[in-house]
């Protein structure tokens, strides 16, 4: 990251506004089709991008920023189509346009950067042949020149090795490489315009930050005008000159990043800004409450890999503690051993005083009862098939041996104890909720068995983040009704500031540090929850420039401590 | 690399399980089959000293797991027995019939497979066009008509009405190449007909299913034509079920060609088989069913091979 600093202070006053539109959206419409019918999803947008100029689109998911990312190449995903207005790139309207026509636009003039690169570099091809496709076979660029080419463009995004790296496949690079590959890949046929659809939104946290600099870093040199959008508001600001901040198919306000930010005018902007800075008032910290789950030196492995090395904690009555580390930490293991689906290889998990056998098979109901879960993808985690009532009434009749008419009775009284109406919502099935109402079935499922431990594993991370608070504020609310014992696992620490009473942070299998809520978010810090911490995006727009600032003011101190010392 | 290698052992040691499963059941299902060869040969004036005479001569007087284990210990060391009905050796029975289904399968296939994979490619290409309905049905209307419909259409139409080919597949050992492959062009066409059907519908089916995935999304956005998509970014990651029902469909161009056989007089495997039940050979009926099963077992063994070997996360491990 060295040396990119200055550039990005020149960058955080510019901007490009006086020059010349490459992008001119006027009137779009886009329209979804579902069972025949097709139901407008964008209402009709006006935008324009200037040549060299970085525009946010922010908005949650549904708000249609994806959708008219796409289309600012000509694109309508299946079951979407563009169905008025005009796409000038440079021009040409790209609404009825013909294929022809924009197959020499796409790649060569307009590139794509897309939210998973796992999934959206081919798995039969080598990285450098995938990246020179577009110079070589639609631009017709020498081989040899392409692939000089892009190995200057991995250098440029701080790609580890670029001139061998190209020749791996993409099942080979970490998650954090293989989506700078793809930066890297959309720069190969040098566009006058860029779109970024969420590319750094799957990434941990330390992770974005080193993708979120060199994209920057990289669209800068080059010069190229983009888009990017994304859901998180403190990262458009970090990577845009201008956002435009949509909501169901329609554009809330526009501006500069700073008047967003500073002054924003429209009420959804902002409950956007402000999003992050609730928190919850934080009982006092009593070391005498009575332990429910404690954890004694357990070591687990998947086959003979080990990703928990003997970690030890506690979970006390009505309390919530929060697991937080990057991927591959293990903090998801931490659950799949507390529930008994992954038997540890050596240690034990106590519920109360008694020792619970480590394979869930062998536990009995009532052990099974008291440690219920709630899963990340609400979509995945409801039988789609399967009505309310039979969703929340299962775990009544296995656990709890209701009859029929009990179980409409508590059916009732859970859907309002999760602030849903029953009468409207006890017959539907899940794909009739949006994610937000799921993710409230689910929990009213694991209340259900009326257990005293519920384990969350990144139940908000799915949502969007006003729905991900409604979730946070219902789940504080029924730790005090019911004296509920959470496990909160997640890898954002916002959230996991506005929960726990206590915090593990994991790393690699071990847990590296762990205390009162107040206590790890307030100095003196760890080490490694001081980098995960700093490594949050705020809500200001030299925020990344400052702390890459910082990071590299640190490394020369200690380049200069080290000199020093010989 | 070694990983490739323990997969494959693995998997070729699973075959030869598989293998051996069957030749158990082929040789319960003979078995079970009601009357000896015994029976069969000796309809009228038999008596009681005659039929153990003749069953003591071919062994049939031991009892059953004995005979299973001499004929697994002597098959795996490729001695298939004797004929029951002219004493020859099973093997010299055999060899002429296993060439000749082997040529018209081999025939058959080289007609099938390349058709069935551009079809199954070009519908893909152009799906729900009017060329992608009109492949289909052809194709379906093919596998629905039952082979011996299908042939002896084929016979009155190119035999009968025009002359242009023989209606009859009688080769001998001396008939040359040009002369076989004329001969045999209608069987070939026939089994064409019948297993083009499942080969290019599969073929259709594996790269439409790709085509929503986001990798040849992020090919359609980097302006690649629809040939370069279908044949480079889908295609490769098709292989593995095509190559599957490729095989499936080359194993019954071997097993399943008895009617066919049968209609054409075309002297394969499948008809000695034929005959050899009703006659109750069953050192015969035991080595054509083997040789069915390894036929099988072994295609979709190298299917099987073909697809762990076109992965590249396996070919290249991280």
């Amino acid at each position: 990251m060295h040396g990119t600093v200055s550039e990005f202070g020149n960058r955080a006053q510019g901007n490009g506004t006086s020059r010349a539109a490459i992008l001119e959206m006027s009137g779009l419409r886009l329209e979804a089709c579902s069972v025949d019918v097709w139901t407008p999803i964008v209402h009709g947008i006006n935008l324009t991008v200037h040549k060299g100029e970085v525009l946010g689109l922010i908005g949650e998911s549904g708000a249609g920023k994806s959708t008219i990312g796409l289309a600012a190449l000509g694109y309508a995903r299946d079951g979407c189509r563009i169905s008025g207005g005009s796409i000038l790139f440079d021009g040409t309207d790209l609404n009825g346009c013909t294929d022809k026509k924009l197959r020499n636009l796409r790649g060569k003039r307009i590139a794509y950067v897309a939210q998973s690169a796992a999934a959206a570099f081919n798995p039969a091809h080598r990285i450098i042949d995938q990246c020179i496709e577009v110079p070589v076979h639609m631009a017709g660029r020498r081989r040899s020149q392409a692939i000089k080419d892009i190995k200057r463009i991995f250098g440029l995004l701080q790609l580890p090795d670029p001139e061998s790296i190209g020749d791996r496949y993409p099942h080979q690079l970490s998650g954090g490489q293989l989506q700078r590959a793809m930066v890297a890949m959309a720069m190969a046929g040098h566009p006058d315009l860029i779109v970024f659809d969420e590319p750094t939104t799957a990434l941990d946290v330390t992770t974005q930050i080193e993708v979120m600099a060199s994209i920057r870093h990289a669209v800068e040199h080059a010069g190229t005008a983009a888009i990017y959008v994304s859901h998180d508001l403190a990262v458009v600001a970090q990577m845009a000159h201008r956002v435009m901040v949509l909501r169901h198919g329609a554009v809330v306000e526009e501006g500069e990043v700073g008047a967003i930010l500073h002054d924003p005018r429209r009420e959804y902007t902002k409950a956007l800004v402000s999003a992050r800075q609730t928190s919850h008032a934080h009982r006092p910290v009593d070391t005498d409450d009575e332990v429910i789950i404690s954890v004694e030196d357990v070591r687990a492995s998947y086959g003979k890999s080990p990703v928990l090395n003997g970690i030890n904690f506690e979970i006390p009555r009505q309390r919530t503690v929060a697991v937080v580390g990057e991927s591959g930490s293990g903090k998801s293991t931490v659950a799949r051993v507390i529930t008994g689906l992954l038997p540890p290889d050596r240690g034990v998990v106590r519920y109360g005083k008694g020792i619970l056998p480590s394979f869930y098979g062998k536990r009995t109901k009532d052990e099974l009862r008291q440690i219920q879960m709630v899963y990340q993808m609400p979509d995945t985690a409801l039988n789609p098939k399967h009505s309310v009532r039979d969703v929340i009434g299962r775990p009544l009749e296995f656990y709890l041996g209701l009859d029929k008419v009990q179980r409409e009775k508590r059916i009732r009284e859970l859907l309002s104890l999760i602030e849903l109406d029953p009468d409207e919502f006890i017959d539907r099935t899940a794909t009739e909720l949006s994610g937000g109402q799921k993710q409230r079935i689910c929990i009213a499922r694991a209340l259900a068995a009326e257990p005293s431990v519920i384990i969350c594993d990144e139940v908000t991370s799915a949502l969007d983040q006003l729905v991900g608070e409604e979730i946070i504020r219902l789940l504080n609310d029924l730790q005090s009704r019911l004296g509920l014992s959470y496990l909160f696992i997640s890898h954002d620490l916002a959230t996991v500031r506005a929960v726990a009473d206590y915090v593990l942070v994991m790393r690699s299998g071990d847990i590296v540090d762990f205390g009162s809520t107040d206590a790890i978010f307030n100095p003196p810090y760890h080490e490694y929850t001081e980098l995960l911490l700093s490594s949050v995006p705020e809500m200001r727009q030299d925020w990344l420039y400052k702390l890459l600032q910082d990071r590299d003011n640190k490394k020369a101190t200690d380049l200069r401590k080290r000199i020093a010392a010989t | 690399m070694i990983q490739i290698v323990r997969l494959v052992a693995q998997r070729i040691a699973l075959g030869l399980f598989t293998l051996l499963i069957v030749t158990l059941l082929i040789f319960l299902a003979v078995e079970l089959l009601p009357g000896d060869f015994v029976d069969a040969i000796l309809r009228q004036g038999r008596t009681q000293e005659s039929v153990e005479v003749l069953r003591r001569q071919i062994g049939l007087d031991q009892p059953a797991y004995v005979r299973y284990f001499s004929w697994l210990t002597n098959a795996a060391q490729g001695d298939l027995g004797y004929s029951f009905s002219n004493e020859r050796p099973v093997s010299d029975l055999i060899g002429n019939r296993l060439y000749n289904t082997f040529f018209l399968a081999g025939y058959a296939a080289a007609m099938a497979v390349p058709v069935a994979l551009t079809f199954g490619i070009l519908a893909a290409l152009y799906r729900n066009s009017v060329f992608d309905r009109v492949v289909n049905i052809t194709a379906l209307s093919a596998i629905s008509s039952p082979e011996f419909l299908a042939a002896y259409i084929l016979i009155f139409v190119f035999s009968i009405q025009l002359g242009w080919l023989p209606s009859l597949a009688h080769i001998a050992i001396d008939t040359s190449l040009w002369e076989s492959l004329k001969l045999l062009f209608l069987p070939a066409v026939t089994l064409t007909l019948v297993t083009v059907a499942h080969m290019m519908r599969m073929t259709r089916a594996a790269i439409i299913n790709l085509m929503t995935s986001p990798y040849i999304e992020m090919a359609l956005l980097k302006g690649v034509g629809p040939k370069r998509l279908i044949l480079r970014h889908a295609l490769p990651n098709a292989l593995s079920p095509i190559v599957n029902v490729v095989a499936m469909n080359l194993a019954y161009l071997v097993v399943g060609v008895v009617v066919v056989e049968v209609v054409f007089v075309y002297p394969g495997l499948g008809q000695l088989l034929v005959d050899s039940v009703s006659k109750r050979d069953m050192p015969v009926v035991q080595a054509g069913c083997l040789v069915f099963a390894v036929t099988y077992i072994g295609l979709n063994l190298v299917a099987d091979i073909l697809s762990i070997i076109t992965n590249p996360r396996l070919l290249n491990p991280s």
